[in-house]
């Protein structure tokens, strides 16, 4: 699993892409989980701009990268979240445990 | 029951089958004119439905997973998902959310999932038998 992502000021910008579901979301969870642990950033963002689906298993994506992150004393922001991936969020919670920003709904 | 429309795909519970079993579904439920919210709730809860047949119901093994989509008179989409699988011991355990006994890829999150984005949500498993997930939707009919 390849995603582009760059690093500027110590913070960590990964660009994820497709959809998540258990099939894949652990290729996401080592692939953030390595990145965050070559350049231990002291923000990471996660873009989901391209992410056209969520299910569940983005839920556990998004939890592991906020344990990745707290592990280095960093901190985790989602951005660019599309209709779908938002409800799902917002269905679990997970946004109030984490900052989110330019969400699209 | 009186349906307007069905179908019935099976398939073996290997994980690349869940893009697949969401996507024939939202497929079939495009001709009740859903809304793009109303199909990404659809797509989301058979996902889930079809991730728990093939981490729990068949921990060790492939096994076959049955997806039945009817629709109902008042624009009503029924969704069957039936395993043959381990079944569930605790059902009231497995519904809390949070509650999981995947790895740390699962969130337990996929009941409650379920539960809030269908009208209707409905779990029977019987150990050692298998578990069936009925869920409905209905689809607000648009002038």
């Amino acid at each position: 699993m390849h995603f582009t992502s760059f690093l500027d000021n110590g913070q960590l910008t990964v660009a994820l892409t497709g959809e998540i579901d258990h099939h894949c979301a652990k290729s996401y969870i080592q692939t953030i989980a390595a990145k965050i642990e070559a350049y231990t950033p002291e923000v990471c963002i996660l873009d989901f701009q391209e992410v056209t689906f969520v299910d569940s298993s983005g839920i556990a994506v998004v939890i592991n990268a906020l344990r990745a992150m707290a592990q280095i004393d960093g901190k985790l922001i989602l951005s660019g979240i599309c209709q779908q991936p938002m409800r799902v969020f917002r269905a679990s919670g997970i946004d109030k445990l984490v900052e989110i920003k330019e969400a699209v709904s | 029951m009186k349906f307007e429309n069905y179908m019935t795909v099976e398939f073996p519970s290997r994980s690349s089958n869940e893009a697949f079993a969401r996507s024939a579904v939202a497929c079939f439920a495009a001709q009740m004119d859903p809304t793009l919210e109303e199909l990404g709730d659809i797509r989301t809860a058979v996902s889930e439905a079809v991730t728990n047949c093939i981490v729990h119901a068949y921990p060790d093994e492939y096994g076959l997973i049955t997806l039945r989509c009817r629709i109902l008179k008042d624009n009503i989409l029924d969704i069957v998902v039936k395993d043959q699988g381990v079944g569930i011991e605790d059902i009231e355990k497995a519904r809390k959310p949070m509650y999981t006994t995947g790895g740390n890829d699962r969130s337990g999150m996929g009941i409650t999932i379920m539960e809030s984005f269908m009208t209707s949500f409905e779990l029977r498993s019987t150990p050692g038998k298998g578990t069936v997930v009925h869920m409905r939707r209905r689809i607000q009919k648009r002038k």
